[in-house]
């Protein structure tokens, strides 16, 4: 079986993104990037599945700037097979993203295709499903176990009211949660091999994809900024505080 | 011009988040019909019917749709949706699944999580962890949203007289099936509509400590959450997570207590009227957020706040 992994470049989960003074756009000057901590998730249980004999090879795809070249190469030292980047420029918006894959799905044929659940970058969570709806796939989504069983894929989901377990014909998506695994670091020799590993360049027209915007950024603020606080000395200031100065007890 | 409300909803309640797509979608300045699809859901078409501000509420109630899949479900809102100019939902875990399966049959983008309707094209929503908020416009004749329930006061939940048509589209992809499901049991109130949270963290140590919160939460009527770092120690179930990818809580108090408020953390509760941390190390970023911030060690502390109150 193969599976088709999606990973995306964005800023390391550990940068505080602001606002440019002008409104015009995030501040992305000389900040780190990294793979998209729920992509790296998704690799991981690729990896995972090959490791465990149910997967056969493991591809890994990228659609973005040729910067993105690195995200998938770091995928390749986790474990993936060899790597795709579907060339784009600028933001793309999901739907977009979807139809790329749609047409990198057509080409590879994965039984299961593995997504992030969402980007720490645009917070959207939409192009697992998109590609679903897409591809006419059935899907698992915000998944906190994966166990393929024969042609179908049993998915068990994080949802609001706790934990939801549905079943799938092959091939479907499978979009992670945080709780699927905890990906592996990779090895220096990992990393050095990784650089080996093949990786095929498209453009959007090789997939038959025209490259559209639905969706036009304005502008960008920083949200409310919240009034300082005060620290209190004990419980007892604590609750006068709460019941005579905020008044919400 | 004409908007679609996915009610949210267990086959016999509606689903509070539904009354905040609502108002989300009076905010659009069309006219409001609501979907109600489920399985024996008939219950549900009639307080949706009752819920103020409601022109015609659809029950499209068949098997296919009793779980919500969204393989079946995204199929029925893109032939019922084709006829409005907006197809709203709330941003619950059912929203986020089905909704971009809408927006993608429909050929349109979908915006997510929106904070504000600044007029009917033009909307806000938080990117980056809620570190930016972002103001876009859609070029699509039909809007697929999808809203964050803290944003919007909730829609009057009586009041209305709408009107209730049977839809009778059956659509099963067959593609998947609903195997089982474990769903929290709580007495408190449900953790995104309650007006006092307590979430535990780390520092908690393990899940027996969680009980430390039980006694305030009984005396403040609260809900309790968590960090990620507390669901992923295992003390305490993936449903009590808040933050950017657990669920998003604007209570009128939040008491942050064994949490050291990362960003992603902050993302989901940072809009919270009043906020109080309690840390045992001074230099927690959480201080930062906090209206009132309380230095202890939480074994101390909490005990002696059941106490007070
Ligand atoms: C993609 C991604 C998504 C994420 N999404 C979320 C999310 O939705 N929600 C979320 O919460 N996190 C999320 N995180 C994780 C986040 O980055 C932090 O790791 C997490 O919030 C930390 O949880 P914590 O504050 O409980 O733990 P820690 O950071 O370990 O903090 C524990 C705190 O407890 C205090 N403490 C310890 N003992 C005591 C004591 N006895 N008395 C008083 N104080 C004490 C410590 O001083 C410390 O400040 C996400 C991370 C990533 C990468």
């Amino acid at each position: 079986m193969k599976v088709l992994v999606a990973v995306k470049r964005v800023v390391d989960y550990n940068v505080k993104v602001r606002a440019k003074a002008d409104g015009s756009d995030v501040d992305l000057n000389n900040v780190k990037m990294a793979i998209n901590p729920f992509c790296e998730i998704a690799v991981e249980e690729a990896v995972r599945l090959k490791e465990a004999g149910v997967a056969s090879e493991v591809v890994v795809v990228s659609v973005g700037e040729k910067s993105c070249q690195e995200q998938i190469r770091t995928a390749l030292a986790l474990g993936a097979d060899r790597g795709i980047q579907v060339e784009t420029e600028g933001a793309v918006e999901p739907l977009v993203v979807a139809k790329l894959l749609k047409g990198v799905v057509e080409k590879e044929q994965p039984q299961l295709v593995i997504l992030g659940k969402q980007s720490i970058d645009g917070d959207n969570n939409q192009t697992g499903q998109m590609l679903g709806a897409l591809a006419n796939m059935a899907q698992g989504t915000f998944a906190s176990e994966v166990k393929v069983d024969g042609d179908a894929v049993s998915v068990t989901r994080e949802v609001d009211g706790g934990l939801q377990t549905v079943k799938l014909k092959l091939p479907a998506i499978v979009t992670t949660d945080l709780r699927l695994n905890e990906p592996r670091y990779a090895s220096l020799p990992n990393i050095m091999k990784a650089k080996k590993k093949q990786l095929d360049v498209f453009s959007p027209a090789d997939l038959g994809v025209e490259v559209k915007s639905h969706l036009t950024q304005l502008r960008v603020e920083p949200p409310a900024e919240r009034q300082a606080g005060i620290k209190v000395a004990s419980v007892d200031e604590l609750v006068d505080k709460l019941k005579n100065e905020a008044k919400v007890i | 011009m004409s908007t679609l409300v996915i009610a949210e909803h267990d086959n016999s309640t509606l689903n509070g988040a539904t009354l905040n797509a609502v108002t989300a979608a009076q905010a659009l300045g069309a006219d409001i019909d609501i979907l109600v699809a489920g399985a024996d859901c008939a219950a549900v078409g009639e307080q949706a019917a009752a819920v103020a501000g409601v022109n015609k509420v659809l029950v499209a109630d068949n098997a296919a749709y009793g779980h919500q899949l969204a393989e079946n479900l995204a199929l029925l809102i893109a032939e019922v949706g084709a006829a409005y100019d907006n197809v709203v939902a709330p941003a619950t875990t059912n929203g986020k699944n089905t909704m971009p399966r809408v927006a993608a049959l429909l050929d349109v983008a979908q915006i997510s999580d929106i904070l504000s309707v600044e007029s009917a094209d033009t909307f806000k929503r938080p990117i980056y962890a809620g570190n930016v908020i972002a103001t876009v416009q859609s070029a699509d004749a039909k809007k697929v949203i999808t809203v964050r329930t803290t944003a919007f006061d909730p829609a009057a939940p009586e009041g209305g007289s709408a009107s209730i048509e049977a839809v009778s589209s059956a659509h099963d992809a067959g593609i998947s099936e609903f195997v089982g499901e474990e769903l929290a049991k709580s007495d408190r109130p449900e953790l995104t509509a309650a007006s006092v949270v307590i979430s535990g963290g780390r520092g908690m140590q393990n899940g027996e400590n969680f009980k430390l919160l039980d006694g305030i939460a009984d005396k403040l009527g609260a809900a309790i959450g968590a960090s990620r770092a507390a669901v992923d120690a295992g003390f305490v179930p993936n449903d009590m997570q808040v933050g950017q990818t657990g669920k998003i809580v604007a209570p009128d108090l939040y008491i942050a207590v064994g949490i050291s408020g990362a960003i992603q953390h902050l993302a989901g509760m940072k809009d919270s009227k009043v906020i109080v941390a309690i840390n045992k190390d001074e230099d927690a970023p959480i201080f930062q957020v906090a209206d009132y911030g309380l230095v202890a060690d939480l074994f101390e502390a909490l005990p002696e706040l059941e106490g007070k109150l």
